[in-house]
């Protein structure tokens, strides 16, 4: 089936993840063969996907980790389960 | 992308339920101190939903505090039925959305408000090619706080899903329990949150692309 750009677009999330059936995965390759715009959606959108995953986008405050665990301490001595 | 799929699966299955469950059975049995090793890969998702929620830094770490003393008290009530991190994101979420009300803010409203039925405009930005930016781009500082400033752009509800579908790498089941909604709200969150930021991101993300040779040479 051919399919048009804006229904590609629909797609293009679930097509990231693997999560698009075959027959329609077959029907966007193909769109994708020959349509540049759509290609560099998809290109930018993984891509965006990859670098917002990096941890060091999102770091935790400095210290965190220590300030949680003492404060869990004083708890662990206040109380059981 | 069987790459990201699969990177996705390593990071979900790292906190399996066989020794989790080992774990909570002998802190229940007089062994305390081993929830700090519960409770540790959990810390940096329970904190970036926090912050997603407050928009305060030390709120959320306030709150991740008290969400992490909750679970520790509350510990014999988890049942066992989902991971040990979306039991205790669940408690996140209620602890800030219940902080919210305290410091009587006027977002909790507004997040209400936004449904799965408001109409957007999830048209990605149009490009005609696509120059891909390696991770190595982020040890410039500038893009990290680009990536930050579109994250925390998005309307909370879509946040909310791209920070532990994407960023935190939960799969779709867990992220909906977490979150307290279906497995279908969360792929139809997800979809719009990418392409929200894929509108927002492709036309600045260009610049931290390698710069093509030119034939002569030199770059372009």
């Amino acid at each position: 089936m051919r399919i048009d750009c804006k229904h590609v677009w629909q797609y293009i999330s679930a097509y990231i993840d693997g999560e698009v059936e075959t027959e329609l995965r077959a029907d966007i390759d193909r769109h994708l063969d020959t349509c540049e715009i759509c290609s560099a959606v998809l290109d930018s959108t993984r891509n965006v996907v990859v670098l917002v995953a990096d941890d060091r986008v999102f770091e935790l405050p400095a210290g965190f980790s220590q300030r949680l665990h003492e404060r869990l301490d004083r708890e662990l001595e206040l109380a059981g389960p | 992308m069987e790459e990201l799929r699969g990177h996705r699966a390593e990071k979900s299955t790292a906190q399996g339920s066989g020794p989790e469950a080992e774990i909570i059975r002998r802190i229940l049995a007089g062994e305390p101190r081993l929830f700090h090793d519960l409770i540790r890969p959990c810390e940096r998702s329970i904190y970036l939903l926090l912050f997603s929620i407050l928009k305060n830094e030390a709120e959320a770490e306030d709150v991740a505090q008290e969400t992490a003393i909750k679970a520790y008290v509350n510990l014999r009530n988890f049942r066992g039925d989902s991971q040990f991190r979306t039991w205790v994101l669940t408690i996140a979420r209620n602890e800030g959305l219940g902080r919210l009300r305290k410091l009587g803010s006027r977002r909790e409203d507004s997040l209400d408000a936004e449904t799965d039925q408001q109409t957007g405009d999830y048209t990605p930005a149009i490009l005609t090619s696509w120059r891909e930016v390696p991770a190595e781009a982020l040890e410039r500082q500038e893009l990290g706080a680009i990536l930050r400033r579109a994250i925390e752009g998005l309307p909370e509800i879509y946040r909310n899903v791209v920070l532990l579908r994407d960023i935190e790498e939960m799969d779709g089941r867990e992220t909906a329990a977490a979150l307290g909604i279906s497995e279908g709200a969360v792929k139809v969150r997800l979809h719009r949150a990418r392409a929200l930021l894929q509108r927002a991101l492709a036309p600045q993300l260009g610049a931290f692309a390698p710069k093509r040779k030119s034939w002569f040479g030199g770059r372009a």
